[in-house]
């Protein structure tokens, strides 16, 4: 009982997960990116047609990234070439992906791909309990292990990471030690958003192998608020996703038992809890760690002064 | 030899506001050259030129007798060019480590962590700094957050140093510690521009000095042919310098009686330690101390910025500890905050608001529910003529003000509301001798009309002349009181190394 519901937690988290890293790089350069939830439509529709075109689940997989990444670079254009403001920006974002993918997805419905398979990793996967749930999987949960991980090193160990960091907090004191500001935060948007993209496509190619109008559901914008309570920081990026993924795992088992509660209210349940949990945790926050970026939001103008 | 560095007819705006008129001068290798000139003049301006973080209008730079046209910091760092910013540019939610790493050039991507880490800690060593490399740098103190600035500059291999005000927010000593640095690389080679508004150290350093008036460079003159008074006359004209006379009135009422207070900073270690000290009613009370013993909790103490774990605050008969009554009666405790920047100002807001942020209820700046315009800007325009405030047009944010006439927005409010206790950390840190003067004057003119002062200060010369008693303080403890008319400087100083009066007789 408690491994297929782990089992079910990681697979319904692990959408989230894609999408929270994405925003914890966007926002670590200091970019606020509300277009997340449409950023994961386009994904997940890039990724089924890339798939159901060429047969290819990694042509798919790329086909997200890629298209989320030119979306994604319109949102870098706009705050960042020209300063625009991230929040109406980011916005209107999710609305052109909500309408764009129902547009170009009206040819998809109805489609059927072969998805994304589990491969069990010999060994690990026989340990009790978490084997099955986190040895067992598909490719692109394992890839969502690695990613985390390399985000952590990447942030903390390397010298990238650390202009990306300050570019974040700080922007006039990397450009003055020579960062492009406008180089970071344009690459920290576009790849955090082909990342974002690959959590919509697994929703698409892993978790149901079709195009269904609209079928984020609002994960997207469920990883905005989990970087806040990630405290903008990857390995607890995991923790929030996962939690996310355990009470939609629960509700789902509800419903499969058969109970008399609502269906929707028990759909309810993982955005209330995440947004209990959120809470919980930003009252915390606010006795020191896990601070949000000084200078996230804020547009960097070299001859404005602060 | 070919000058390191030739700049012609610079010249740069901002809406509203002509920051560099016309600024030509040159500096040749291996020289220290001081930029001077009042509050507003333009100096941070045209650093942030060179340095490429801004554009000029028009002018030309010349490197090495090579033009050249930077688009951002980062071309000059390439020519050589590096510089210490009057604001600092530093993360202060990363660690120093993390910081100076930030500034170091030939780090590569994937380094390795602990070797730099070792490199720094010896680097460190070398300039006799006590520095926690874990440390976030919002923890330290301003004199320790400017040393990682210089620290930063200096670690990068640099032709031409620009420091901007570097010795604003360091002690007489550490100053001394900088020079030496300073000479060290001068001998190397390496060309220096300096810029203070501190005679002793401009004449200290200088090889030659450039004035900056209104954005005109106006004279360059060489060692040997300037003093201070020369150079004084040339920035501002000595005609300009307010003159006061401080009375010698003083009664015996006490106004603040403050009984071993205790205070513990956020390390757990006593910033007060059992502190006493009596205010008498028009008196001026210079607090000498070495900076870091425990001056700014005694400010923010008194001010309420901070809590007391031990003892009493007592103004006339009425305990004002941890009374809300304090605020009230705070209207007689103002404060110039140490890190004007951050806590002093409302940086968007413009100079008239910020002007009034303590008095905004008051009804000469009320007509029913709404404010009254009309008086809010007539009190400003009243304060910028005061006090000499270089302000852009109507309505520009305090944050585009050069940092000594943020300063000066700071005092001119603070002083506004005629307290009956002013409590003054640093207040002539960053201001020009002009400006210095006047704040000196309004001081000793408020002692005259019954205001007391505490003068917290870093420059004995300052506290020597304004102040009527001088109470030395050494690791959060009152050494003792002299008078500042029969005592010596090195006295003074013994006692700001913890000598008892006692000790020496
Ligand atoms: N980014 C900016 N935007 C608008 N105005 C500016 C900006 N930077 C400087 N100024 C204006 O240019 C003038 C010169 O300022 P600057 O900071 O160069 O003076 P400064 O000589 O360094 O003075 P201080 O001794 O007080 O530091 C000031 O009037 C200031 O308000
Ligand atoms: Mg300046």
């Amino acid at each position: 009982m408690l491994e297929i519901l782990l089992d079910a937690t990681v697979r319904a988290g692990t959408p989230i997960l894609f999408a929270t890293l994405g925003a914890i790089i966007n926002e670590r350069a200091g970019i606020i990116n509300l277009g997340i939830e449409g950023l994961m439509l386009i994904g997940a529709l890039a990724g089924f047609a890339g798939t159901s075109l060429s047969g290819s689940l990694l042509v798919g997989v790329l086909a997200a990234f890629g298209a989320a990444f030119l979306a994604g670079s319109i949102h870098a254009l706009i705050t960042v070439q020209l300063r625009g403001n991230q929040i109406v920006s980011g916005l209107a974002l999710t609305m052109f992906g909500v309408g764009i993918t129902a547009l170009f997805g009206k040819g998809m419905v109805g489609l059927t791909i072969v998805g994304f398979k589990r491969v069990a990793i010999p060994g690990l996967s026989q340990l009790p309990i978490i084997g099955n749930a986190f040895f067992n999987q598909d490719l692109l949960i394992y890839f969502s292990f690695i990613l985390v991980f390399l985000i952590w090193y990447f942030l903390y160990r390397t010298r990238w990471g650390l202009g990306l960091r300050s570019v974040g907090e700080n922007p006039a004191a990397a450009d003055t030690c020579g960062f492009s500001v406008s180089t970071y935060r344009f690459l920290a948007v576009t790849i955090g958003s082909g990342f974002v993209g690959i959590g919509g496509a697994y929703l698409s190619l892993a978790s149901t192998p079709m195009w269904i109008e609209n079928m984020t559901a609002g994960r997207g914008w469920i990883a905005v608020a989990l970087v806040i309570f990630a405290g903008w920081s990857s390995p607890r990026a995991m923790l929030g996703a996962y939690l996310f993924g355990g009470i939609t795992a629960m509700q789902l088992r509800f419903q499969a038992m058969g109970t008399t509660v609502s269906a929707h209210i028990l759909q309810m349940l993982p955005y209330f809890f995440t947004l209990l949990v959120l809470v919980i945790s930003t009252i915390r926050l606010k006795k020191g760690a896990g601070q949000q970026p000084e200078g996230l939001g804020l547009p960097y103008d070299r001859e404005d002064r602060k | 030899m070919t000058d390191i560095l030739q700049i012609e007819n610079i010249r740069k705006t901002f809406p509203g506001v002509v920051a560099l008129d016309n600024v030509s001068f040159s500096v040749a290798p291996g020289e220290i050259h001081t930029l001077l000139g009042e509050n507003g003049a333009g100096k941070s301006t045209l650093m942030n030129v060179l340095t490429g973080l801004y554009h000029p209008d028009r002018g030309e730079i010349n490197i090495s007798g090579k033009q050249v046209h930077f688009t951002s910091p980062r071309d000059s760092l390439k020519c050589g060019i590096g510089m210490v910013h009057q604001h600092f540019m530093l993360v202060p939610a990363h660690s120093v480590f993390e910081n100076i790493l930030l500034a170091l050039d030939d780090v590569p991507n994937f380094f390795n962590r602990s070797a730099y880490k070792e490199k720094i800690e010896k680097l460190i060593a070398e300039f006799d700094l006590e520095l926690d490399l874990n440390l976030p740098v919002w923890k330290l103190s301003i004199g320790a957050q400017q040393w990682i600035e210089l620290i930063k500059l200096l670690l990068r291999d640099c032709q031409l140093l620009i420091l901007d005000e570097p010795t604003a927010v360091l002690t007489p000593q550490e100053t001394e510690r900088l020079f030496a640095v300073l000479q060290r690389l001068k001998g190397q080679g390496k060309s220096i521009i300096f810029i203070s508004h501190k005679m002793r150290e401009v004449m200290e350093i200088s090889d030659r000095v450039t004035i900056l008036k209104k954005g005109c460079s106006i004279a360059t003159l060489a060692r040997g042919d300037f003093d201070e008074s020369k150079l004084a006359a040339l920035m501002i004209g000595t005609d300009k310098v307010p003159q006061w006379q401080k009375s010698l009135q003083m009664s015996d009422e006490l106004v603040l009686d403050i009984q071993n207070l205790s205070v513990q900073n956020d390390r757990g270690l006593a910033d007060l330690d059992d502190f006493s000290l009596e205010l008498k009613k028009g008196e001026i009370l210079g607090i000498a101390g070495v900076a870091g013993n425990g001056q700014k909790a005694l400010a923010e103490v008194l001010t309420g910025l901070k809590k007391t774990n031990q003892g009493k605050i007592m103004a006339g008969a009425e305990d004002i500890t941890n009374s809300n009554a304090r605020y009230s009666y705070i209207a007689g405790i103002a404060h110039i905050p140490e890190d004007r920047k951050t806590i002093g100002i409302a940086p968007d807001m413009d100079v008239a608001d910020n002007l009034i942020m303590k008095s905004f209820k008051n009804r000469l700046f009320t007509s029913g529910i709404f404010q009254n315009k009309k008086a809010i800007r007539q009190n400003a325009d009243d304060k910028i003529e005061q006090f000499a405030i270089k302000t852009g047009p109507d309505g520009t944010p305090v944050r585009y003000l050069s940092g000594g006439n943020i300063q000066k927005v700071i005092i001119a409010r603070e002083l506004s509301e005629h307290p009956t206790v002013l409590v003054a950390l640093y207040p002539t840190r960053g201001l020009d001798i002009g400006s210095a003067e006047y704040v000196h004057k309004v001081i000793a003119d408020g002692a005259d009309r019954g205001m007391s002062t505490i003068l917290i200060a870093e420059d004995l010369d300052e506290l020597l002349k304004l102040s009527d008693r001088i109470a030395v303080m050494f690791r959060g403890k009152l050494i003792g009181y002299v008078d500042p008319r029969n005592t010596t400087r090195e006295k003074i100083g013994l006692m700001m190394s913890g000598e008892t009066p006692g000790d020496m007789s």
